[in-house]
């Protein structure tokens, strides 16, 4: 399959704003809903999220169409995928640790958890049904990402504010939080249709 | 039949390659970047100073220099043993550290050694009693059956040969590799004999399905087998007053609870009132109540009582029934409710809160509450 003729910066809008990974494509719930209690955890893991998320999606699409595809070995990709994901995250662990000890401690337990965030391997899989090219991937990726980290700040924001709001005890913690990211994906939903990633 | 496999094969050799890219890289990342070179730690303001590698935990970057830290579950974070101060500057606490930790503790610049990498010169102030924390070799003695679970294990000391220990403290003992476990394990168990006992040591060991140091025991360790331990290790022991003992115990918590009481006879300290809970499901899981029942005519305030929660009709149980904080609930209250009484127990978590809870309502003093908790 050919790649879809996308300009790079449509697709990097696209996937910052109107196919959002998080308010449109309701990727890497759990994280967004349990860090977003605290802007900087949530600055912390976001930025995470972009550098992990860049990365993978390029390493990934090159394990993709040098390896996977030309051995006829496609089904494979899940599990490599995993696998590439979890090794990438490892070895950027050690890197901050080594290079940056205080970035690490920034993002402390939330790299090893990004292993396991749902929006990594679902960009993977995106770029990969979408058969997008390697520059439209690098694109799509840290648009991704970006757009994760605005959509947890914001989200931290509202809930900041939400604390202070007299919310029935019932709704109290994640019950609002729901709520709130609902009604965001509304507001996002104006986007839709204005910029195609596909 | 070949073509049919050969797919898979392929598959599997492709999928093992990509694996060993990955663990390679990996591992020369890990050299690279895990790389500290020699580094200094200096021990209660140099008491000790020792020169080390760095690049791995401090408690097992101490543990290499003949230091043992305390570490029931053997560095996995989850126990919190292993605390000691840090008075060089490392950074804040990490997330995997402050649930172990209290905020004061936090202040005084605590920290759990299994989760603290050593990376640069450290300044560390351990207690002085934790030099005396010695890894032992032994060889087993004796392995018997007092329950269908429960092994009683003796070690003859070989090196060093004697220890020195209080009774109600504990050893980790070291599982070496077997099976399917690939790595040596660290557990912890309280010592059943009494410090009295020379050249031998004595622990109970209860079979928890999946266990690693409890499946080593009960199927592959045998008399003769060489085996080592670190120890003494723990601050579960007998505070000298006059308040009456409330022992509470069930299962293999019956070792320091045991250690304790047959070490008070030994040093002929048996002015004090005791009452020892010993909980259990049925008949079959009780053991040592002769020697207990030998020890109330010799101790005159020595009370044994055994409890069953679920007594089978073939054991014709006679003694008391229901879970152990039931008994303990009505024992206390015809104790009176302004006699001085201690709390020692040992056991399950579940049953150690619920027994602290029951002791609290009764008006003991939380401060007075000993326990040695499973971990």
């Amino acid at each position: 399959m050919t790649a879809p003729e996308i300009s790079p910066i449509v697709l990097l809008f696209a996937s910052i704003f109107t196919s959002n990974i998080l308010l449109a494509n309701f990727l890497g719930m759990c994280s967004f809903i349990s860090i977003s209690k605290d802007i900087k955890s949530s600055n912390g893991l976001g930025l995470a999220v972009i550098l992990v998320l860049t990365l993978t999606s390029v390493l990934n699409w090159a394990v993709y169409h040098f390896i996977l595809s030309p051995l006829h070995l496609e089904y494979l990709r899940f599990i490599v995928f995993i696998m590439v994901i979890a090794a990438v995250v490892q070895v950027l662990e050690m890197v901050i640790d080594r290079v940056s000890p205080a970035l690490y401690m920034a993002l402390g337990i939330f790299l090893p958890l990004i292993t396991v965030n749902c929006a990594i391997l679902g960009v993977t899989l995106f770029v990969e049904i979408r058969s997008y090219s390697f520059i439209q991937t690098l694109v799509y990726g840290l648009g991704s990402g970006v757009g994760w980290w605005l959509a947890i700040l914001a989200l931290a924001a509202i809930r900041k504010k939400v604390d202070n709001a007299p919310v029935p005890a019932g709704l109290k913690g994640p019950g609002i939080t729901l709520i709130i990211i609902g009604l965001m994906a509304m507001g996002f939903l104006g986007f839709s249709g204005m910029l195609n990633v596909q | 039949m070949l073509t049919v496999l050969l797919p898979a094969v392929y598959a599997a050799a492709v999928i093992g390659g990509i694996s060993v890219v990955l663990a390679l890289m990996l591992s020369v990342v890990d050299r690279i970047m895990n790389n500290y070179g020699e580094v200094k730690i200096n021990i209660n303001q140099g008491q000790k100073d020792l020169q080390v590698k760095g690049g791995s935990p401090l408690l097992s970057t101490l543990a290499e220099q003949k230091i043992y830290l305390p570490s029931a579950c053997g560095g996995k974070g989850t126990c919190g043993t292993c605390k000691c101060k840090v008075t060089s500057d490392i950074g804040p606490h990490l997330p995997t550290e402050s649930p172990l930790l209290t905020t004061a503790e936090m202040k005084e610049n605590i920290r759990l050694a299994c989760q603290v990498k050593v990376k640069s010169n450290l300044s560390i102030e351990i207690p002085e009693a934790l030099f005396n924390i010695k890894e032992f070799k032994t060889t087993v003695d004796s392995i018997v059956d007092v329950t269908h679970d429960i092994k009683e294990v003796y070690l003859k000391l070989d090196n060093p040969f004697s220890i020195s220990f209080k009774a109600g403290q504990y050893a980790q003992l070291v599982i070496p590799p077997y099976d399917k476990i690939k790595n040596e394990n660290q557990r912890a168990y309280s010592f059943l004999s009494t410090p009295q006992e020379t050249g031998r040591v004595g622990f109970l060991i209860r079979l928890v399905p999946g266990g690693i140091a409890t499946s080593y025991v009960h199927q592959y360790l045998n008399k003769g087998d060489s085996f080592r331990i670190i120890a003494p290790v723990g601050d579960f022991f007998l505070r000298e007053t006059d308040a009456i003992m409330l022992c509470v115990a069930g299962g293999s918590g019956m070792a320091p609870l045991h250690s304790i009481l047959f070490d008070m006879v030994n040093k002929g300290n048996t002015n004090r009132e005791v009452w020892y809970f010993f909980g259990a499901v049925t008949k079959s899981d009780l053991f040592y109540v002769e020697k207990f029942r030998e020890l109330e005519k010799k101790w005159p305030g020595f009370h044994f009582v055994p409890a069953l929660s679920e007594p089978k009709p073939e054991d014709k149980w006679t003694g008391e029934t229901g879970l152990i904080t039931e008994v303990l609930d009505r024992y206390i209250l015809k104790l009176g409710a302004d006699r001085e009484k201690e709390g020692y127990l040992c056991g399950s978590p579940g049953m150690i809160n619920a027994c602290v809870n029951v002791m609290k309502k009764h008006k003991v003093k939380e401060e007075k509450i000993y326990y040695d908790k499973f971990a």
